[in-house]
């Protein structure tokens, strides 16, 4: 151990600090990993941020990772322990996405993203909690337990990568891919103090990664510092030949854009982020967090967004319709559960009945609606047309500014149950994270604060469509030279 | 889709060339038969639509052609088939069609046990091919325009069994290339459905995109059917339509529009209203009969596929797959019959499979085009050869040219023989029986057998002579005046030199020996 790090323990590493540690020989990936899973064995309990633990799997990668790195080998993340949420399919590991209606099911190949973290070198520790099929702000629609929030375990996580976030958060894992349709990576990243990023539309493969909102859906990676997602993205980022939509341009060495240097960059505060109903410790932290940049030499400009108010709408058209086509397939025949029943339709009915949740219906419902004859025109056609605007909204604001700044929710993690019950109250946690989902552009939050209950708040920042260098170097420039990030929940039993 | 448009929307002017009442065809002396077809066409591309699965599944066990994309697993996504797009565009180009600039994959939901995504991808606005047309020949000898509203590309479904109770899926099927093809409501009788289809599939085979083969269900046809009266068709109006479908050939086809036509006739006739349904064709019975009502359609909430992005079809690559285009079979056939001469009916059933007008223009090329020729080859093809293939192959299909051991070149080489007068016609039909069986030379077959023509005139005069000892009942009788007899001794003079003799030298010998017997005599 290097004088640093004499006081981390070892789950509550950085994934850049462990390969150091690594490469150096002070650790190795067997004592890495073992020093998670203990981590896990003893907060896990209270937190539950996992669906499934694949301990033994993750030791025998750790010890392959050990045996190639004395071999000389050498890949960006040999030996770094990861949690996988669980909408991204793990070969022979049951992948549920949160759903009663895939309980049991393993399926028979793994996610793009995922099998480009392995053949990196990454340890797969296991799977994280999700709302049901990403469908959610808190992990609280999942079929099978609800996520606390290391900071305060009487509250949410966020979601819906809710246990991906508070997994990093409490060191039961030292970095997660999460996903993101309209903010379930930055908003459960803000929530527990972490960094998370939204790649632009198409950047990341999303094969494998079981669809939600398929023209939103993004892979991100969730981890304690800027330069920790810099490091996953450039093992998952690039072209895939299995998704149609992933771009072909290539993958730079993100960790090169994190120079420190922010002179001259040019950031955009969008007035229509700063609306009626944020709190306004929220508010006030971001507001400084910008004056900050600022004082580092960054130029701030007011911009507007003007399409600001219509995402969410939007969101919940286009979503929702392309969720009720997604999720047709579960129909209890090939793969999950089913009802059993005697006839075709009865089984029909029953499995969904049965299998979905409350919210996830909800939405089938309402994409239904919104695809249905005599509705199409003035409900998902008229939303693809607002997108449009809306992403017109940000091409012109990205012709003066380099990145936006802006909340990444609205507020700090609320409590649990506080708004389960009113889904539109639930809905509204996403009114800063939509936008960037319909543009198709990238998105970061890093940690900016807390509220007076010791709450974290995330910044945002926003970038073009393949801007991620812009966004990782503003983040990486404020989170250094801030220590908001270097602070740690206080876990619920003595960790290892 | 629907090609016949419902019964509100106006018609438009057909671009017919032959529309005069003498040919028009009706049923119960006034009802005019309208018919839209939607035909489905597998591509044969290597692989399947959206995944890398072959598509070539025919007799392959249940679900061994399959993977998570098209088994519909969680997480997995389609990725457009290059080849299939292209064999789509060059249909279109065939077609007379324009291509599309972006052409749009669509979603089609609806659930059934072998769709396995609970969604079919499909095109639905934005397909890749519009506005064509297909010339077929009318009977009175002019030919008509069927129009092609649309050609587009989705995938295929997988296949569901009955069995004791249980329902087998077997998705192998599932996302192979499935081009549909749209006619606007152009057809007019069951025989130009007949002759629409027939020129559809020849147009198929030609470009290689498609087997044509409806027993395989390699090719699938649903007509649209519905009649009207004249004053309907004056001020624009059509009848209900009715879809058939399970029709497993082009007589079925035939046998379903005069049938449905027919009933629906009926019921008009009868003061009752033609319910707008899909039938079934019923091939023991061969009647129509009620599959579902269109009261239950289906909102199959089509929207545009999100995981596939729209295709830009830009001009460079159009002309490239235009470059691939054979000669298609109307201009084969002009240049058969402005160039070679050939008999409009020969041109017509040579050029019907490309791999007869294949084997044909190879035997041209070997045998030469000088006048007459190409004909004299056209008739050995269209007689001879397709009376041994229809004997010896299965069924009619002439596409078994292809696969005998007689090449092109060694029916040339046969013809000429006869041109010199080595061996005489009739004998070359034997031999061409064993060019076909064993695709041996004809000389070799010649030599082996013995069958080089007798010339010989003494060879021939005794034969004469021998023939008209044996039969002098007969001769008696053709002094007697009875000359038709001429033809028996020929026939024996024939047997005798066992069918090798010049006939025109035999029979100049013949008559001259019976002349200068009857005056000698």
């Amino acid at each position: 151990m290097t004088e640093s790090q004499t006081h981390t323990p070892l789950p509550d590493l950085t994934i850049h600090q462990a390969l150091a540690g690594l490469e150096r020989g002070d650790l190795t990936a067997v004592e890495l990993t073992q020093a998670v899973l203990a981590r896990i064995q003893a907060v896990e309990d209270q937190i539950q941020a996992y669906l499934r633990v694949t301990a033994e799997q993750a030791l025998a990668q750790a010890e392959e990772a050990d045996r190639r790195r004395q071999q000389g080998e050498r890949a960006p993340l040999l030996g770094i322990p990861l949690a996988i949420k669980d909408v991204l399919v793990t070969e022979g590991v049951e992948t549920t996405c949160g759903s009663k209606i895939l309980q049991g099911f393993i399926p028979p190949y793994t996610a793009t993203a995922v099998a480009r973290l392995e053949e990196a070198g990454a340890i797969l520790l296991g799977k994280t909690n999700t709302d049901e099929f990403a469908m959610g702000s808190s992990t609280e629609n999942s079929a099978y337990q609800t996520t606390r929030n290391p900071w305060d375990l009487e509250r949410v996580p966020g979601g819906s990568s809710g246990g991906s976030a508070a997994a990093v958060a409490a060191g039961e894992a030292l970095g997660a891919l999460g996903t993101d349709t309209g903010g379930s990576v930055r908003q459960p990243a803000a929530l527990c103090g972490v960094v998370g990023l939204k790649p632009s539309y198409g950047r990341v493969s999303r094969y494998g990664l079981v669809a939600y909102g398929s023209s939103l859906d993004q892979i991100g990676p969730i981890t304690q510092d800027v330069r920790d997602a810099a490091l996953l993205l450039n093992v998952i980022a690039g072209h895939d030949p299995l998704d149609g939509t992933s771009l072909p341009e290539p993958v730079p060495d993100y960790t090169a854009a994190l120079t420190g240097e922010v002179k001259g960059l040019r950031i955009g505060l969008p007035e229509e982020y700063f609306v009626a109903g944020i709190q306004p410790e929220v508010e006030a932290a971001v507001r400084a967090a910008v004056a900050h940049l600022e004082s580092l030499g960054a130029e701030v400009l007011p911009i507007s967004l003007p399409n600001t108010d219509k995402a969410l709408p939007v969101y919940y058209l286009i979503a929702p319709a392309e969720a009720s086509a997604n999720l047709a397939r579960y129909d209890g025949i090939r793969f999950g559960y089913s009802a059993g029943a005697e006839n075709l339709f009865d089984n029909y009915r029953l499995t969904r009945g049965q299998g979905f949740g409350p919210e996830v219906k909800r939405r089938i419902m309402l994409g239904t609606y919104a695809l249905s004859a005599g509705y199409y025109d003035a409900y998902y056609l008229k939303a693809q047309q607002v997108r449009t605007l809306i992403r017109e909204d940000f091409q012109r604001a990205f012709q003066q500014v380099d990145v936006i700044a802006a909340p990444t929710s609205p507020t700090t993690a609320f409590r649990i149950g506080e708004k389960i019950d009113d889904p539109l109250a639930m809905i509204l946690t996403d009114i800063f994270t939509t936008s960037a989902n319909l543009a198709g552009i990238c998105a970061i939050s890093v940690p900016c604060g807390f509220d007076s209950q010791g709450l974290p708040i995330g910044l945002q920042l926003l970038g073009p469509a393949l801007g991620e260098e812009a966004i990782l170097r503003v983040a990486h420039a404020y989170e250094q030279s801030t220590d908001w990030h270097k602070r740690r929940a206080q876990l619920p039993t003595s960790a290892s | 889709m629907s090609a016949t448009s419902s019964a509100t929307s106006k018609a438009v002017d057909s671009p017919s060339s032959s529309s005069s009442p003498a040919s028009t065809y009706l049923v119960l002396g006034k009802y005019e038969v309208v018919v839209g077809m939607e035909v489905h066409a597998q591509l044969l591309t290597r692989s399947k639509m959206f995944c890398r699965c072959s598509a070539d599944y025919q007799g392959a066990p249940p679900n061994s052609h399959t993977c998570p994309v098209c088994l519909g697993m969680p997480g997995a996504l389609p990725v457009a088939n290059r080849a299939a797009v292209e064999a789509t565009i060059k249909t279109g180009l065939a077609l007379n069609c324009r291509i599309a600039e972006t052409a749009v994959f669509a979603r089609k939901n609806y659930h059934y046990p072998d769709l396995p995504k609970g969604y079919q991808i499909s095109q639905y606005e934005l397909p890749l091919c519009l506005d064509g047309w297909v010339a077929i020949d009318l009977p009175d000898g002019g030919s008509k325009r069927i129009r092609i509203r649309r050609a587009h590309l989705e995938e295929d479904t997988g296949k569901t069994t009955h069995v004791d109770g249980y329902s087998l899926v077997d998705l192998n099927r599932a996302g192979v290339p499935l081009m549909e093809i749209v006619t606007e409501a152009d057809i007019a009788s069951p025989d130009e459905a007949y002759a629409f289809l027939t020129k559809l599939r020849t147009l198929l085979r030609y470009l290689g995109v498609n087997s044509g083969d409806m027993e395989k269900g390699a090719m699938r046809c649903e007509p649209n059917i519905s009649v009207r009266t004249p004053e309907m068709r004056e001020r624009g109006e059509y009848g209900v339509k009715v879809e058939v479908k399970n029709l497993n050939s082009f007589r079925s086809v035939r046998n379903a529009i005069a049938y449905e036509a027919q009933r629906q006739a009926q019921i008009l006739e009868q003061g009752g209203q033609v319910e707008q349904v899909n039938m079934g064709w019923d091939e023991q019975n061969q009647r129509t009969v009620l599959q579902r009502t269109k009261e239950s359609a289906e909102d199959y909430r089509y929207f545009p596929e999100p995981d596939i992005p729209p295709l830009r079809v830009e001009e460079p690559w159009i002309q490239a797959i235009r470059a691939t285009l054979p000669e298609l079979p109307d201009a084969k056939r002009a240049r058969y019959q402005e160039e070679w001469g050939l008999r409009r009916a020969e041109a017509e059933i040579l050029t019907s499979e490309k791999r007869v007008a294949d084997f044909f223009e190879a035997a041209v090329a070997a045998y030469g085009t000088a006048k007459g020729k190409p004909q004299r080859l056209a008739n050995w093809i269209t007689g001879e050869l397709f009376r041994l293939l229809y004997a010896e192959g299965q069924g009619q299909d002439l596409r078994q040219i292809a696969g005998i051991p007689m090449k092109p070149e060694q029916l040339a080489q046969l013809l000429r023989l006869v041109d010199e007068r080595v061996i005489n016609p009739n004998t070359a039909k034997k031999v061409l029986e064993r060019m076909v069986r064993t695709g041996e030379n004809p000389q070799a077959i010649v030599e082996a057998e013995g069958l080089a023509m007798v010339s010989d005139t003494a060879q021939i005069d005794a034969a004469i002579d021998q023939v008209l000892a044996a039969h002098p009942e007969e001769l008696a009788r053709y002094r007697a005046g009875e000359t038709k007899l001429l033809g028996f001794f020929m026939g024996q003079v024939m047997r005798a030199l066992k069918g090798k003799a010049d006939p025109g030298l035999a029979r100049q010998r013949l008559q001259e020996k019976l002349q200068s017997e009857a005056s000698s005599g």
